[in-house]
């Protein structure tokens, strides 16, 4: 089966890979890309681990084809820090033990940052319900929701 | 002698008793003279057991003092998540 | 083992630093299973038993061999034959020997040069099976007509004329109980089934194997214990115990589901057939689920009696547990602890432990612990119920208490209990006001704890700072919880402390993180290796002084004449002695290893306020309340977290999780948008009472916390949405069909 070429741009760096038709976008991210911070959860829909931006829309990067990618801007855990500042939602999550055993952590910043981006004041019901497609089975989800509101006063009293 | 208590599993493996005192000064003879005071227990004691002395449970010790009048139970093995 | 000498003032303990390894965690840096790779390195996947039982007539791999890209088949053919015991259990669960036992049974594994190519390869493996009758539900298989999973499989423990898939067999208790239930106004006997639940850590099980054609080799892998892995692989592979380094990774959770091996000797065993490559294998989540161990299902019977006022007189119960295809189902500890919240004179348990055509169970926090809490503790609400007494006064008037003889046996020494209850007793939510179709439903639970194997080091650095070296792999933030222990003992601030997890080269055997002992166990090994430490500290600045070292005390920091008479000097701090050390005798260090035995048990009360929808039977957790006693709290935060995160997975048990065996003995939902864990639309916040009544087994105080809090919620939750509908409902999930079909008198 031949390869398709794909260039895109991961957290604003150009990056280039071949990849197969049948992998997906997190295979690529991951295996061809080097950007370990997208986990596998599932591979289905189902967890978020592998939660990435795609053209700015939230996606489940395990549902969306590597060949998909050509030309699109991907965000993902790794762009989210400007330089060596932390973004708000990473210093509140460790902040506020927002994290356990942390494998949830990079799908959750990014579905929380493009929250943030849409809706600078959620409520702690509009923040359950956007992460509803995130799984953590470590906190009970207590910390991270706290972890988000505290980031986003924050975020809207610095702006 | 040391009072051991067995869980009523155990109990017909050694003459239908509850408890059965035995000579030792650590965990590891005890169950050493237990089982020669009752073979059929070596089977259960192979397998693994929990001892608890005096109210502590200490695994993996056969080497934990006992007193002359301590209290000793025999327990399921123990593990965790 | 007395509280003399415990120290109650401190400086660090009970302060919530950021955790060391945060900030590689929230930027995507921290590497777990899946995320190394090797050069030269192959890619593995396994072929899985479509089939509940089915005799394995011929593999033929020839095709898949023939694929470009593929370097290895293993078959069980490539493993040892003549282990017995424990050992034969885990190698024929890693790879099928005669037959296929449960739907996901590995049957043969590959290696090839990408993941696309070994997967392919998979399919082009040809396995002729013989189909076998199967069984996967525990009362169905010990019924005379049941299929034989396995002859002999049983152990003394079973008594003659039982079921050949009754494995072993428990009986404990005390007193009289035909007097107990003579001396009671009131006794209930009910039936009760939980179904199988999974840890649902989100990182699947991962590792990259290296073994080279003289058996010695490495293993990078996400597990809860490397030394257990390290025993465990060599042990299927019939090597010496010590030929495999395990480094183990950052680790995705674990919950008890990840101190057992799975592909981890496939790895190693492909790797010595490539020659020495490297093989990195890891599992979907369909593997996961199918072939992983979830926790075991459980078919109770309880006969409680109590008095008028509420004490209970007796208790009998009846455990029969399947866990999969070989001897292990956790019903040994169900029996222990599940009246053991109690001072009960007349007690009786029975337990039986069954196979099925089921993945081999493997432990999940408070293994056992839950499914009887759940029996018992709704039979005790019914008990309050009928009685119109109320449930925490009821549980206080019963519960056990320093000196109470426990269930189990022997007499506890001081735990948390009654205070846990109190604590529930005065909290807001307990007395929150409830509208129609809500309920509110109380639990308690407990777990003994452990001790295990522990060895660890603490090395003095030349910058002053010094570096801790556990064998716990760090779940849930312990490494934060060593590092405020070592500045504790040390008297030097949190952020001069390192820890490192070390691999099975570099320390004597560690047990894993498991039964709530990472903390304790490791924690106290931290605190003596730093008093070592701290001894050799105190002997550098006495040679230093030419005084006697006895004469030398540590103190914030800091060595210093112990009194006027050993001298006047200033005092040395640690930094100072470090930066010396290398002209002064060379590098310091300390060391401890121990099982320890002073471990104590931990009670939880949980009250929790639901409401359900009458037109549709779902239950929606309105409000969440945790009291737990933690000993002492290290990282009081971090404490929370666990009683948060137990009780999720509690919620999740109760309502929603269970594994679905169709007719033709297939796991029917095997993903996660059908094995349905909470999310976090699902939940309310979820409160935190932290108790602490100090374990006088560790210097600081600490009971382990981590697995008592999955044990009150379901029978809690089943008893607040008794209270809602005023149906008791004794079958676990309450999934909406379930709790609809009560509502309407169907269930
Ligand atoms: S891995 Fe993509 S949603 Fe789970
Ligand atoms: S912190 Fe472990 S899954 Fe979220």
């Amino acid at each position: 089966m031949s390869k398709q070429h794909i260039t895109a741009t991961v957290n604003g760096d150009e990056v280039e890979f071949l990849c197969d038709t049948r992998e997906t976008l997190l295979d690529c991210l991951r295996d061809h890309a080097g950007i370990m911070g997208v986990k596998e959860g599932c591979g289905t829909g189902d967890c978020g681990a592998c939660s990435v931006t795609l053209d700015g829309r939230l996606v489940c990067s395990c549902l969306v084809l590597g060949v998909e990618a050509d030309g699109a801007e991907i965000g993902t855990v790794e762009g989210i820090a400007e330089g060596e500042k932390l973004h708000p939602l990473q210093r509140k999550f460790i902040e506020h033990a927002a994290l356990q055993c942390g494998i949830c952590t990079p799908g959750i910043l990014v579905a929380a940052k493009n929250l943030l981006e849409k809706n600078p004041d959620p409520t702690e019901t509009e923040i359950r319900y956007w992460l509803a497609g995130n799984l953590c089975r470590c906190t009970g989800y207590d910390k991270i929701v706290r972890a988000v509101m505290d980031a986003a006063a924050e975020m809207r009293e610095a702006s | 002698m040391a009072e051991v208590h067995l869980w009523s599993g155990l109990r017909s493996l050694a003459d239908g008793k509850e408890m059965v005192e035995v000579p030792g000064a650590t965990v590891g003879q005890v169950l050493d003279s237990l089982v020669a005071a009752h073979p059929g227990l070596e089977p259960a004691l192979q397998r693994g057991v929990s001892v608890a002395v005096d109210g502590q449970i200490v695994p993996n010790s056969r080497n934990h003092p006992v007193d002359p009048d301590s209290e000793i139970f025999l327990l399921q093995k123990l593990a965790g998540g | 083992m007395a509280l003399d000498g415990q120290k109650t003032a401190y400086k660090y303990i009970g302060t919530t630093p950021d955790r060391p390894d945060g900030l590689d965690k929230v930027t995507g840096r921290a590497r777990y299973g899946a995320d190394i790779s090797m050069p030269g390195m192959l890619h593995g996947a396994v072929l899985r038993s479509p089939h509940a039982h089915a005799r394995i007539v011929k593999i033929d791999a020839s095709k898949a061999l023939a694929l470009k890209g593929v370097k290895a088949v293993v078959t069980r053919a490539d493993f040892p034959d003549g282990l017995d015991g424990e050992d034969w259990n885990l190698q024929e669960n890693c790879m099928a020997g005669e037959k296929a036992l449960y739907d996901g049974h590995a049957v043969a594994a590959v290696a090839a040069t990408s993941p696309l190519i070994a997967r392919d390869a998979v399919k082009l493996i040809e396995v002729d099976y013989e189909v076998l009758p199967h069984v996967t539900d525990v009362d169905a298989a010990m019924k005379d007509d049941a299929p034989v999973i396995r002859e002999g499989a049983a152990d003394f423990s079973v008594p003659e004329g039982l079921h050949p898939n009754v494995v072993r067999y428990f009986d404990s208790g005390r007193g009289d109980l035909d007097k107990g239930f003579a001396e009671a106004d009131l006794i209930i006997e009910r039936s009760y089934t939980t179904e199988a639940a999974h840890q649902g850590y989100i990182e699947p099980h991962a590792c990259l194997g290296q073994m080279g054609e003289d058996g010695r080799g490495e293993l990078w892998v996400c597990t809860q214990g490397h030394w257990f892995v390290r025993r465990m692989s060599t042990a299927v592979l019939g090597i010496e115990t010590t030929n495999i380094r395990v480094t183990p990774s950052e680790i995705g959770g674990g919950f008890g589901g990840k101190t057992t091996v799975f592909i981890e000797p496939l790895s190693l065993a492909l790797s010595r057939k490539t020659g020495g490559k490297p093989v990195k294998m890891v599992m979907s989540r369909n593997e996961v689920l199918r072939a992983t161990g979830p926790t075991a299902s459980a078919s109770m019977d309880i006969k409680m009696g109590m008095t008028k006022d509420g004490k209970i007189t007796a208790a009998h119960g009846t455990f029969r547990m399947q866990g999969g295809a070989f001897p292990g189902a956790p019903v040994d500890v169900t029996t222990m602890l599940a009246f053991a919240n109690y001072d009960i004179e007349n007690v009786h348990h029975i337990g039986y432990d069954v196979i099925t055509n089921r993945p081999k169970q493997a432990a999940y926090r408070a293994p056992g612990a839950p499914m009887a809490a759940f029996a018992t503790e709704s039979t005790i609400d019914e008990l309050c119920r009928e009685l119109g007494l109320d449930p925490i006064d009821t549980r206080l008037k019963n519960a056990a208490r320093e000196g109470t003889r426990a269930t189990f046996g022997p007499k506890f020494g001081p735990i948390g209990l009654v205070e846990t209850l109190e604590a529930a007793k005065t909290h807001p939510n307990y007395s929150a006001p409830l509208g129609p179709n809500q309920g509110r439903g109380v639990a308690s639970g407990y777990w003994m704890n452990w001790g295990g194997e522990t060895s660890a080091s603490v090395a003095i650095s030349e910058d002053g700072t010094v570096t801790v070296s556990i064998g716990t792999p760090d779940i849930g933030g312990s490494r934060a919880s060593m590092a405020l222990m070592a500045a504790e003992a040390f008297g030097i601030p949190y952020e001069d402390v390192r820890v490192n997890i070390s691999d099975t080269g570099a320390l004597g055997v560690n047990e894993p993180t498991h039964g709530s002992r990472a903390t304790y166990a490791s924690g106290l090994a931290t605190i003596r290796s730093a008093e070592d430490c701290i001894g050799k500290l105190c002997k550098r600045a006495a040679d230093k002084w030419g005084i006697d070292p006895e004469a030398v005390i540590w103190e914030d920091g800091c060595a210093k004449p112990s009194g006027p008479n050993a001298g006047e000097f200033p005092p040395m701090s640690l930094a100072e002695i470090a930066g010396e050390m290398g002209s002064t005798g060379g590098p310091i260090s300390g060391h401890f290893e121990d099982s320890p035995a002073g471990f104590s048990g931990s009670f939880g009360t949980h009250v929790v306020d639901v409401e359900v929808d009458p037109e549709t039977g779902r239950t929606t957790i309105l409000r969440y309340l945790v009291v737990q006693d933690a000993g002492k709290a290290i990282h009081p935060a971090y404490v929370e977290g666990q009683f948060q995160g137990g009780a999720a997975q509690g919620i999740g048990w109760a309502l929603n999780e269970e594994y679905i065996y169709g007719e033709d003995g297939r796991l029917q939902n095997p993903v996660f948008l059908d094995y349905r864990v909470p999310v976090a639309s699902d939940l309310p916040m979820i409160d935190t009472v932290i108790v602490e009544v100090p374990n006088p087994g560790h210097p600081y105080g600490v009971r382990g916390v981590g697995e008592t809090g999955i044990t009150p919620p379901l029978p809690a939750v089943a008893n607040a949405v008794r209270e809602a509908t005023g149906k008791r409902i004794c079958n676990l999930p309450l999934r909406p069909s379930r709790v609809l079909a009560a509502i309407q008198g169907k269930g």
